[in-house]
């Protein structure tokens, strides 16, 4: 009986739309955030920062972006990595071009990462405009034409990277306030903010009027209608917010994470691999979008040190990576068939048995 | 039966209705109008163009040739979302809820247009959006009282039986206060229990709310006790219009009712 509700009272409507009306959940993101802000910076080795903790948030941005999109407001989307290749280059010449004035250049990467998800935003909506007419399948097909696009605008127009060869950029240094952020203790917290403060946005516009009319489009989009729901509208404020997500995961990744990205780094791999991650943490979960994630960037990690360890270089060089897709595959099976929920609708059943443990009804 | 409620002047004038998909006349030549405050029942048999009527009352579709008047505005033809502006609420044949949704957001939902804080200002719950929410929630649990389903307010509304999904769907367009309220088949597959109690609810609305009401419904007991007058269609033609009584007597809708095999 430690995850219970009952007892909690609710006096007034006002404690029960709190973001997380109970106290468990409270007391719960209150110790994860602790841990993740003032434990891992100082237990965290530099390796675990730079290439597993800095990438995972990363891409649960860009799997929120995605979720929004896909998860919320029911549009499914194969552009994700577009979206992000249009933040970053968005980014890299906001800082190349803006002109430097003072206490402005203070917060310049700031801006341009604001500017890389607008940006990454305006492509959304441009590519979003044909959902008003198509949905599902052939929706998937038009971002997919988004994908396809802007990868090859971003190679054959090299203004965009400034005239290096074959689109390549390199990141700027990322300086706040005069202080370089350079250190992987302190890419990693300038990140985690980042994601902190866009999740707990996501999680505002989800439980209002903006969520809501996002969810009704996804699940009956002709009552939503005759509620007075603007379709044209609420989609394509779904593909404005979700891109501005991904192109601030698209920035962060080329200035936090990489340092030197090309287009073509933002291809329909990186797409799928998004998609992937929704499916796996959740459809329609903020939390979701970070355990999907989470798991599939370190998946590959925990199952080359289990290979090592167990089978200590008895297998193949290439026997692992065939492995890992095969398990890689037959999870995402798993989840699409038996719990299309993902991995935050598991978490959710576990509370619900938390919630009557230790008695079996 | 009007229980000493005011019936008042015409709000909805339909007018020479016309609506075709390709082939098929789905209405023909419609007319007929609805005063505020009454319980106004369209029936005929399968296919006669009933729930095609309602989607042109509220914009779903948009008839070939006719002219509709509400409130004193004339127009070709509505549209969805003005017609939501306007007041006009609906539920439908087939269950339209939000799946995915709870009882508590699919009602909430219902009054998305009176929110006016844009989807910034809910990212942040600055301003208004706090207290905008707060009052719509007020609102929201007072039609839950109204239809007695507190005890299902946060179950998604996948997981609710069939009757108590038709209550949601009611009160979802009761959420929207509407000035006129569509409802087709409200008590389609329903047993005797869930019908009366849905009825109770049906009446109370236009009682208390001083509701105007457009109904479908197949169940002639239900539609003669209840409504104030009946339009009767068939095959996408009106047959006859007048009070239950009226209707009951015409040769025609007998006709039409004995040559249908149900
Ligand atoms: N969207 C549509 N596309 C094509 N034909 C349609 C459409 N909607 C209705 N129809 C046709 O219009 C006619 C009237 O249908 P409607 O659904 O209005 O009948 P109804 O009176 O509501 O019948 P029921 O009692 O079965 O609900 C039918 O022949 C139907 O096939
Ligand atoms: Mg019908």
């Amino acid at each position: 009986m430690l995850y219970r509700e009952a007892g909690q009272f609710k006096a007034s409507y006002r404690e029960d739309q709190q973001i997380f009306p109970i106290r468990q959940d409270k007391i719960a993101i209150a110790l994860i955030l602790a841990f993740f802000y003032l434990v891992v910076p100082v237990i965290g080795d530099q390796y675990w920062l730079k290439a597993i903790l800095v990438p995972v948030l990363i891409f649960s941005l860009a799997a929120l972006g995605l979720n929004i999109l896909t998860g919320y407001a029911g549009q499914l989307s194969l552009g994700t990595a577009a979206f992000m290749a249009a933040g970053a280059f968005g980014a890299f010449n906001f800082m190349l071009r803006m002109p430097d004035f003072p206490v402005f250049s203070e917060v310049k990467i700031l801006f341009a990462f604001i500017f890389g998800g607008l940006m990454a935003a305006l492509v959304g909506i441009v590519f979003g405009l044909p959902s008003l007419r198509i949905k599902g399948f052939y929706l998937a097909v038009a971002t997919l034409a988004a994908q396809f696009f802007v990868v090859w605008a971003l190679t054959k127009f090299s203004w965009f990277s400034n005239y290096s060869s074959s689109g390549v950029i390199s990141a700027q240094d990322v300086v706040l306030f005069g202080v370089p952020i350079d250190t992987p203790e302190s890419r990693y917290l300038f990140v985690l903010v980042i994601v902190t403060v866009l999740a707990l946005l996501a999680k505002n516009m989800v439980r209002s009027a903006t969520g809501r009319a996002w969810m009704a489009v996804r699940d009956m989009d002709v009552a939503a209608e005759v509620i007075g729901i603007r379709l044209l509208h609420t989609k394509l404020l779904a593909f404005a917010v979700s891109s501005f997500y991904c192109g601030v995961a698209g920035a962060l990744y080329a200035f936090c994470y990489l340092g030197t990205v090309e287009p073509e780094g933002f291809n329909l791999d990186m797409s799928f691999r998004i998609l992937f991650m929704i499916i796996i943490g959740g459809v329609g979960s903020v939390l979701g979008s970070f355990l999907g994630a989470a798991f599939i960037v370190l998946l590959p990690i925990f199952l080359n040190v289990f290979f090592h360890a167990v089978f200590a270089g008895a297998v193949p060089a290439g026997l692992g990576s065939n492995l890992e897709l095969m398990i890689f595959g037959g999870l995402i099976i798993f989840f699409l068939i038996v719990e299309p929920h993902g991995l935050a609708r598991l978490w959710q059943i576990g509370k619900e048995k938390l919630r009557l443990w230790p008695f079996p009804h | 039966m009007s229980n000493g409620r005011h019936i008042g002047d015409v709000i909805l004038d339909l007018q020479n209705i016309s609506l075709r998909f390709g082939g098929v006349k789905a209405l023909t030549d419609i007319s007929f109008n609805v005063r505020e405050h009454e319980i106004r029942a369209i029936i005929g048999p399968n296919g006669a163009g009933k729930s095609s009527m309602l989607n042109v009352i509220n914009g779903v579709y948009h008839p070939q040739e006719g002219t509709i008047v509400f409130h004193g505005r004339k127009r070709h033809d509505m549209n969805t979302h003005e017609a939501a502006l306007q007041g006009i609420g609906r539920t439908f044949q087939n269950i339209a809820l939000f799946k995915g949704m709870s009882v508590l957001d699919n009602l909430m939902t219902g009054r998305n247009l009176k929110i006016k804080s844009n989807f910034l200002q809910q990212a942040f719950y600055w301003g208004p959006t706090r207290r905008e929410e707060l009052e719509q929630r007020s609102k929201v649990e007072g039609i839950i009282d109204f239809l007695e389903i507190e005890h299902i307010r946060k179950t998604p509304v996948g997981r609710l039986p069939y009757g108590l999904q038709k209550r949601v769907e009611l009160g979802r367009a009761l959420a929207m206060e509407p000035t006129l309220l569509l409802l087709d088949e409200p008590m389609a597959g329903m047993n005797v229990e869930e019908k009366q109690d849905m009825c109770r609810f049906i009446l109370d609305v236009n009682d208390q709310f001083g509701t105007t009401i457009v109904l479908i419904e197949h169940d002639m007991g239900v539609v003669m006790d209840i409504s104030d007058r009946v339009v009767v269609l068939d095959y996408g033609k009106k047959i006859a219009d007048g009070t239950p009584d009226e209707v009951r007597g015409n040769q025609e809708v007998i006709d039409a009712y004995l040559g249908v095999a149900h």
